[in-house]
């Protein structure tokens, strides 16, 4: 304990009580403050976390509870059982589909934003309206404008000659559908967190290059990327965890939320909810692929963070104070 | 025309001191002017729809223009037998507004001490709460279900309130706000002016968090309207939140697709409100890395 608190400064005589009370608050209160979160973690995150384990290599039903010890049977039974290598696929691509084009966009747009526009706070709030629509709605919105016969989509490419698009019965153009709600929804998100970014990037940098001879896309690629990417980094990373888990936008792509006739867009996390809680609600098998999708993310986030840093190349390393300071 | 040339080549005085480019052309505009329809088209697509009927649903003219059912389908939504919608606005405005404040004040408390106290073990603790940030604690839906059958809490909103009721972000988040915001010197002060450490955070603390607690409920606030996994899974009919009770009008009702879009109008005019009321607020949060992804 370091005592520069004031109490403990002064010489100390003989305590009184007031002050034996003042020294136990000085001491305990830090750990009071933080125990909420600790104890309501302990339950509600950890301890689950840990009794996945626990669940997973046991019979256990929803209905009747636990059962016998089964040993790793509930993971040999899902990495035999083909549903869930098409999940893996499929949850894959949809990720691949929403992150790549998202990450492009994102950052074009961004960009612009980031030039000398008029009106910036009604663009910059214009590209995020589609954050604060639930994921629920934005589904039912697009899954019904990429319906087969009535949806507008399909219609619209009918109209200029070209064939109507499978879109539930092909598995590549579900996850594409799919994966044009998630983009819909975080691409502005994005665009904001890169425009902070942007903003950060010295002035100087700029003029230096733009003396040198440098035009705008020249810079753009030469000083604006890789200052990005810390940035890129953590959107990748976020983005990751979070598109992995995907489950909202494919369990709305039709009504029977089952991911569709052949599990065209099955992902892994409707399958732990398919597994758990329809048919014969089987937890100890829904709780072995979570593990599964647990180490599946862990392996995914550290392949992107090496591809990550490899693309963008040696930025300028710049502390999200300093981002923060520059962009208020 | 040599002067005029001199004044050109001259650094021209920026115009703003932030976003150093040069002048959006028209190209810039044309850009962001098709972004912002692509966000908003599927809204006013979703209005429309919802203004059909039976028959003038599959019409072309449906897709531009609304109809004329819009009151007879938002009516038809908030009166049917399946689906309870006001019920389910009660139980999100519940459920966000419960988890938006305990998750700031937890956040505030541990932040504060995490920032400005000493204690044994602060940095463990810190290290520990940003590891956890990285732990995708959705997938330990099954043993989290099991708990809360267990506690007889499967079923009902507390359900989805408890596991919300923490967020290691939100200590993080606060942990550097209050880092960079509040000077060690005005607790010794405080100190030294007899102030039990309760009233030093209540009275120095506090309002020094305030900009950032205000950004973390907020974007909880959001995050918890929007959230649909896990309300799906262990809430009933009776305390189902809005994402819930939209996707169940979904499924009864799969092929009245003016009545869907009627409950996902109205489903997105609470946050829309909210937007309207903060957007700025968002922008400012997202752009000063009030985010979580």
């Amino acid at each position: 304990m370091s005592n520069r608190s004031a109490a403990t400064d002064r010489p100390v005589r003989r305590l009184g009580f007031g002050q034996q009370l003042s020294r136990w608050d000085v001491k305990l209160s830090p750990y009071l403050y933080v125990s909420p979160f600790f104890l309501i973690f302990a339950v509600t995150g950890l301890f689950p976390l840990l009794y996945t384990a626990y669940v997973s290599v046991h019979e256990w039903s929803l209905i009747g509870g636990e059962g016998d010890f089964v040993g790793l049977a509930n993971f040999a039974f899902t990495l035999q059982n083909p549903i869930f290598w098409t999940a893996l696929r499929n949850t894959l691509s949809i990720f691949l589909l929403s992150t790549i084009p998202q990450l492009v966009l994102a950052i074009t747009i961004a960009a612009v934003l980031d030039t000398n526009l008029r009106a910036k706070t009604f663009w910059r709030m214009g590209v995020l309206v589609p954050y604060v629509l639930t994921p629920v709605a934005v589904s039912l919105v697009f899954t019904f404008m990429f319906a087969d016969r009535l949806g507008i989509v399909n219609n619209l490419i009918q109209s200029v000659g070209l064939p109507p698009v499978a879109w539930h019965s092909d598995p590549f153009a579900s996850h594409v559908a799919i994966a044009t709600m998630v983009n819909f929804r975080w691409t502005g998100y994005n665009a904001l967190i890169f425009l902070a970014a942007m903003q950060a990037v010295p002035r100087d940098y700029h003029e230096a290059a733009m003396i040198d001879g440098a035009n705008a896309v020249r810079r753009f690629f030469s000083i604006t990327i890789p200052s990005l990417r810390p940035t890129i980094i953590f959107v990748v990373i976020t983005s990751t965890i979070g598109g992995l888990q995907i489950f909202d936008e494919p369990t709305l792509y039709d009504q029977y939320g089952r991911g569709g006739n052949d599990k065209q867009w099955l992902t892994i996390t409707m399958l732990i909810q398919n597994t758990g809680w329809r048919e014969n609600g089987n937890f100890g098998r829904a709780a072995a692929i979570a593990w599964l999708l647990f180490l599946i993310i862990l392996l995914i986030g550290l392949i992107n963070l090496a591809i990550t840093r490899s693309i963008s190349g040696t930025g300028v390393p710049r502390s999200r104070r300093v981002r923060r300071a520059v962009s208020r | 025309m040599t002067a005029e040339r001199e004044r050109l080549a001259a650094p021209r005085p920026r115009r703003r001191m932030r976003g150093f480019n040069h002048r959006t052309g028209f190209g810039g505009y044309a850009y962001l002017i098709l972004v912002l329809l692509v966000a908003a088209y599927p809204l006013w697509y979703a209005f429309t729809i919802s203004t059909g009927d039976a028959q003038t649903i599959t019409q072309r003219s449906l897709w531009i223009w609304p109809g004329e059912n819009f009151l007879t389908n938002v009516q038809r939504v908030l009166t049917n037998s399946a689906v309870d919608f006001w019920n389910a606005l009660l139980n999100s405005l519940i459920v966000s507004t419960t988890v938006a404040f305990f998750v700031v004040v937890f956040s505030t408390l541990a932040g504060f001490a995490f920032a400005r106290l000493n204690f044994r073990g602060r940095r463990g603790l810190l290290v520990f709460v940003i590891a956890t940030m990285a732990v995708p604690t959705q997938l330990a839906v099954v043993p989290l279900y099991i708990v809360m059958a267990n506690l007889q809490l499967a079923g009902t909103i507390w359900a989805v309130i408890i596991p919300a009721l923490t967020s290691a972000f939100g200590v993080f988040w606060m942990t550097q706000y209050l880092e960079q915001t509040l000077p060690p010197e005005l607790i010794e002060a405080a100190r030294i002016d007899g102030a039990s450490m309760i009233r030093v955070f209540w009275h120095v603390g506090l309002p020094a968090a305030r900009p950032a607690a205000a950004m973390l409920a907020l974007f909880t606030f959001i995050q918890t309207w929007t959230n649909f996994f896990w309300p799906f899974i262990v809430l009933d009919k009776d305390s189902r939140t809005l994402p819930v009770a939209l996707q169940a009008l979904a499924n009864n009702f799969f092929d009245d697709y003016s009545l869907i879009m009627a409950g996902v109008v109205l489903s997105i005019i609470p946050l829309l409100l909210l937007f309207v009321l903060a957007g700025k607020q968002l922008v400012e949060g997202i752009m000063s890395g009030a985010v979580k992804g």
